[in-house]
């Protein structure tokens, strides 16, 4: 039996592992989203913040994460449950891309664009919102993407601890010594990932300024 | 206007800047320095003098770090930083045009901030297309579609788009070709005749400076040296003067008598 025959007389457990997989990436990715991109304005204001956030942000990157997982299990209300847990592990990794895309495209604005700007009398947040972010705009777009690519990799260790997603198959696969059950995991994630890729660098294209 | 002596527009007392605080260089020395209304003012210098902080420190992009910067008799410090500035057109050399911005979106951004009704800021940028020497058409058309001369006139029209009565023009004109900076110094004179706004002009080229001043202040390594009108000017014994007017050769003379009646 090869791997296409394989996913298809189990369709329904493919997709719903892919919707988990796609639960797990997207609401992360989301949560990321609402949390790194404000801290990366936030610390183009106070640069005083800047090394503490980014240095957080980098530690964590750094942590396993198998062990970041297992860190996050006796958590109240999070460790509960497994697909919390790999929701918020998942949201911690995709923050330093985020804050540090954020931030380098805020930082990247045009000087002397920034300088009329305020020469002119815009107030700090109609520099921001009109000038600062719309410019910086292409340079966070690449960031969430490259925020969901790595999450998309990432989730299917979730599986590990029971949170589901197309890392079940790539655990059972392994467990099995079976290389079409581990493909039938891989290959759905890595079209995601593809998927995830193509059409936010579509996006990021669109939205560069000229 | 009437002949009593009017109050400057723009004063310095005993200004001193530092990078840094206290701890710093210090970019301007106890500088005393009035503009008045109406006139020209002209901060001539090489790199380094000083003239940019001079201006910077009058739409309070800087903060003195000594004495006191006043803007209509009121000191900078004590102004709402954001009313002052839009009383003040600020001019760049790099122009600093919004690059995602329409060409009437760039200068119609100040009265749009300022709530004018968008018929009357449409016409507006309009006006001011015609006051600088554009077409119409160009208000559709993005920064990057222009030529660097074209680029400096919107420049100038979003600088005068709420219509400040005093205008900061940091070397304008300075990353121009020859031929389009001379055709926008000419467009500068008319325009200042008839809007008659207090200017404050920086540039290192004298010709420019002869050319376009009431008043030229010539700066050295953070201190003014002198301040002259521009017809004293050329026959100034102050050493530095003397050593701008050799550097820019003898053809200096005719460049002020060719545009005067």
């Amino acid at each position: 039996m090869n791997v296409w025959q394989f996913m298809l007389q189990n369709h329904a457990e493919v997709l719903e592992l892919t919707l988990e997989h796609l639960w797990l990436v997207g609401v992360s990715t989301l949560l990321a989203v609402f949390i790194g991109i404000p801290l990366g304005i936030v610390i183009t204001r106070w640069p005083a913040l800047n090394k503490p956030v980014l240095g957080g942000a980098n530690i964590i990157q750094t942590i396993p994460s198998l062990a970041l997982f297992g860190f996050l299990l006796p958590a109240p209300w999070i460790g509960a449950r497994a697909d919390r847990l790999a929701i918020l592990a998942l949201t911690l990794y995709a923050l330093l891309p985020l804050i540090r895309n954020t931030y380098a495209g805020i930082k990247g604005v045009d000087r002397s664009v920034v300088e009329a700007g305020r020469g002119m009398g815009l107030t700090d947040r109609q520099l921001l919102f009109q000038v600062e972010i719309p410019l910086a705009l292409g340079v966070i777009i690449a960031g969430i993407r490259v925020a969901t690519v790595i999450s998309v990799g990432l989730a299917t260790i979730a599986a590990a601890i029971g949170a589901g997603g197309l890392g079940e198959y790539i655990f059972r696969g392994l467990a099995m010594v079976n290389n079409q059950v581990i493909l039938a995991g891989a290959i759905p994630a890595a079209a995601m990932a593809l998927l995830a890729d193509v059409s936010l660098g579509w996006l990021e294209k669109r939205l560069s300024p000229h | 206007m009437s002949q009593t002596k009017s109050h400057p527009v723009i004063e310095f007392r005993n200004v001193s800047y530092r990078l840094n605080g206290d701890a710093g260089r210090e970019l301007l020395h106890d500088l005393n320095l009035r503009v008045e209304r109406g006139e020209t003012l002209v901060l001539l210098g090489r790199s380094g003098s000083g003239k940019t902080t001079t201006l910077k420190l009058i739409n309070h992009l800087l903060t003195p770090t000594a004495g006191e910067v006043r803007v209509e008799q009121r000191p900078t410090r004590e102004w709402d930083v954001i009313r002052l500035r839009r009383m003040i057109g600020y001019v760049i050399q790099e122009v600093g045009l919004f690059p995602h911005f329409t060409v009437a979106r760039n200068i119609g951004l100040v009265p749009k901030i300022e709530n004018w009704p968008a018929n009357r800021i449409a016409e507006r940028v309009q006006e001011l297309l015609a006051l600088v020497g554009l077409h119409p058409e160009i208000a559709l058309r993005y920064p990057r579609e222009l030529s660097g001369g074209q680029r400096q006139r919107v420049g100038v029209a979003r600088a005068l788009a709420a219509d400040p009565p005093i205008l900061l023009m940091d070397e304008p004109f300075g990353a121009l070709d020859p031929i389009t900076r001379a055709e926008l110094q000419r467009e500068f004179l008319g325009l200042q005749n008839r809007l008659r706004k207090t200017i404050v002009f920086v540039t290192h080229d004298l010709r420019e400076a002869l050319l376009l001043g009431t008043r030229i202040a010539l700066m050295e390594a953070g201190r003014l040296v002198t301040v002259q009108t521009a017809e004293e000017f050329p026959t100034c014994v102050e050493p530095l003067a003397a050593a701008y007017r050799e550097a820019f050769g003898s053809d200096l003379e005719n460049s002020r008598q060719r545009d005067q009646p």
